[in-house]
């Protein structure tokens, strides 16, 4: 079996944020950088698929070239392969043009059967690319997974469990599929001193929008169909009231402020 | 009509609340500023009740595909006829809910026409011919406004009660056009085995009052008491991410930047510190009450009303407090 993950790089979620106004794109430098808490489910998922199902593993980012890092993450925890796509003309892509560039990627990996993909990244938030991804590439889309139950690469069958408003839904696809994991469906290993080690040397591919065979009008800023016109810094919420006073004059005066406002039935 | 509004009604085999219909109210708004008409567009095996509810909430026109394909809720199969309807008609703009349905539809229809779109919108304004679509960025330290120039239908999602809702008129009725879209089971890859309800069935998103417990409850058994206030007042129990990391409750109660981005009437936090990756997920509350043991915890600076103190003494107040003022 061929098993895909895409992993991205964000700025840590510990970090403070700079937006380059003008530009209207992150500042990324002198910002720490991690592999986005959702992708390390991901990356795990499909490290224990590869273990419960036997496959190979490849691993790919897209990205600036620091981006190899969260590849070279994966490398220590023993992915079999990866890729770095990267190129200036990828800058500026937005949900969609990103799902056509993976999509191109996992292509080029050649006959994968399962894509896994983090529910949605820390700092675009957007939780589309992997519905994006699966509209492109033509694969099942299985998002929003809280349990893979089974997967049979023969008989080209996938069996997962997705939580959804209300309750699990369990879904039977056909292989390929993408599936993007929620947090919690497993406990993400860390790598190994050996495998840093190992991982360090190795050298990291990298596909450029040439490589990729990708249309370069479809990409980065110039191919983004969502245009960034305006960042702002909203108004802070109004200086809120402190209640004083004894706990019994407080809980009257909370409940009397909570019942004024209509909600509660 | 090329500026038209357009509203996907979400629902769930034909199962609607009425915040299946909350967008028609931003909705017609939108498309008084292009003097056009507000739409709904349905998609389900029978979609005759929820035409005619559509049309009560405001809509003109009922766009729908019906067919036995469509039973339950199966994104797949929604995203190819709503791209089918969206293509066909290409009306100004598209909105769906940012729910798990709302988004797969949305995502996978807009992947299709090959387009971007802008998710959790909580802003929307017609400019420059346009939608301008805003959504929180970082935390909510950033908004961001969007265009999409080259999309035809513009598409975003929305963030559920970002908007007031449209008022209901029972007199009201929408003229229902409905387009036949062929689609078998072959073409599809994902079939529906079963659908597990939960037993607590947390809805943090469709909550009008949440009453969430962070690191400072000390214990999962904090959680009983917010679960009685949250009872006592109709609310749904959320929680941070310490609290679920220390298995005091489950994942799916989490708000914040990896759980849950909610909006409700009132969201009352106990014991939250207010770490910016919480207030990311609840900042744009309508009324925040903060109940915290220090009084410097960033969380005050969110509130509407702070309250400095232990929770446990607190809570029990409160909800003694309600008992009697409401009768319960």
């Amino acid at each position: 079996m061929k098993i895909a993950v895409c992993l991205k790089q964000v700025p840590d979620t510990e970090a403070e944020i700079k937006w380059d106004i003008p530009k209207g794109t992150l500042s990324r430098d002198g910002m720490d950088s991690i592999t986005n808490p959702f992708d390390e489910f991901a990356l795990e998922e499909a490290l224990l698929t590869k273990e419960n199902y036997d496959g190979e593993i490849v691993a790919i980012s897209m990205g600036p070239e620091g981006a190899a890092d969260v590849l070279r993450n994966a490398l220590a925890l023993t992915v079999d392969e990866v890729a770095l796509c990267t190129d200036d003309a990828f800058a500026g892509s937005d949900t969609y043009s990103t799902a056509y560039v993976l999509a191109a990627a996992i292509k080029k990996a050649g006959d994968v059967d399962v894509v896994f993909t983090g529910k949605q990244s820390t700092d675009g938030n957007s939780g589309v690319v992997a519905a994006e991804l699966a509209a492109v590439l033509g694969f099942a889309p299985l998002t929003y997974v809280s349990k893979v139950r089974s997967i049979d690469a023969a008989g080209k069958k996938i069996v997962v469990e997705r939580a959804i408003e209300g309750g699990t839904e369990v879904i039977e696809a056909k292989l390929p599929a993408v599936v993007s994991v929620i947090k919690g469906i497993n406990e993400p290993r860390l790598p190994n001193l050996m495998g840093i080690r190992k991982a360090s040397k190795i050298e990291i591919p990298k596909w450029s929008a040439g490589d990729l065979g990708v249309d370069a009008g479809k990409v980065g800023a110039a191919g983004a169909s969502t245009k960034v016109v305006e960042i702002a810094v909203p108004p802070p919420r109004g200086a809120g009231e402190i209640l004083k006073g004894e706990i019994e004059e407080i809980a009257n005066t909370i409940t009397d402020k909570l019942i004024d406002l209509k909600v509660i039935k | 009509m090329a500026n038209d509004v357009w509203v996907y009604i979400e629902h769930k085999d034909g199962d609607i609340t009425p915040m299946s219909f909350e967008l028609l109210g931003i909705g017609k708004q939108l498309a008084d500023g292009f003097g056009s008409s507000v739409c709904a567009f349905v998609i389900g095996d029978k979609v005759d009740d929820l035409a005619k509810e559509a049309g009560a909430f405001g809509a003109t026109k009922v766009y729908a595909v019906e067919g036995d394909v469509f039973k339950g809720f199966r994104g797949e199969a929604y995203a190819k006829a709503a791209a089918f309807l969206l293509e066909k008609y290409k009306p100004e703009i598209a909105l769906f809910r940012a729910t798990s349905m709302g988004t797969d539809v949305a995502a996978a229809a807009a992947a299709q026409l090959g387009f971007g779109l802008c998710t959790d919108a909580i802003g929307l304004a017609v400019d420059g011919g346009k939608v301008k679509m805003t959504r929180a960025a970082f935390g909510g330290n950033y908004s961001v406004s969007v265009v999409n120039e080259k999309a035809a239908p513009q598409i975003a999602t929305v963030r559920p009660k970002a908007f007031a809702m449209g008022e209901k008129d029972a007199s009201k009725s929408a003229e229902v056009v409905k387009e036949s879209f062929a689609l078998a089971d072959a073409d599809l890859a994902t079939k529906v085995v079963e659908f597990i309800k939960s037993a607590t069935a947390v809805n943090l998103v469709e909550a009008d009052i949440i009453v969430s417990g962070g690191r400072g409850l000390g214990t999962d058994a904090g959680f009983a008491m917010l679960k009685e206030l949250a009872d006592l007042l109709g609310g749904a129990v959320g929680a941070s991410r310490a609290a679920v990391d220390s298995e005091w409750i489950p994942y799916e109660h989490q708000v914040g930047q990896t759980g849950k981005t909610v909006k409700p009437k009132i969201y009352i936090a106990c014991g939250i510190s207010g770490a910016i990756q919480h207030l990311a997920g609840m900042r744009t509350s309508d009324c925040i009450v903060a109940i915290n043991k220090d009084p410097d915890a960033p969380i005050f600076k969110a509130a509407s009303f702070g309250i400095v103190g232990d929770y446990k003494e607190i809570v029990p107040k409160i909800i003694e407090k309600f008992k009697g003022k409401l009768n319960k």
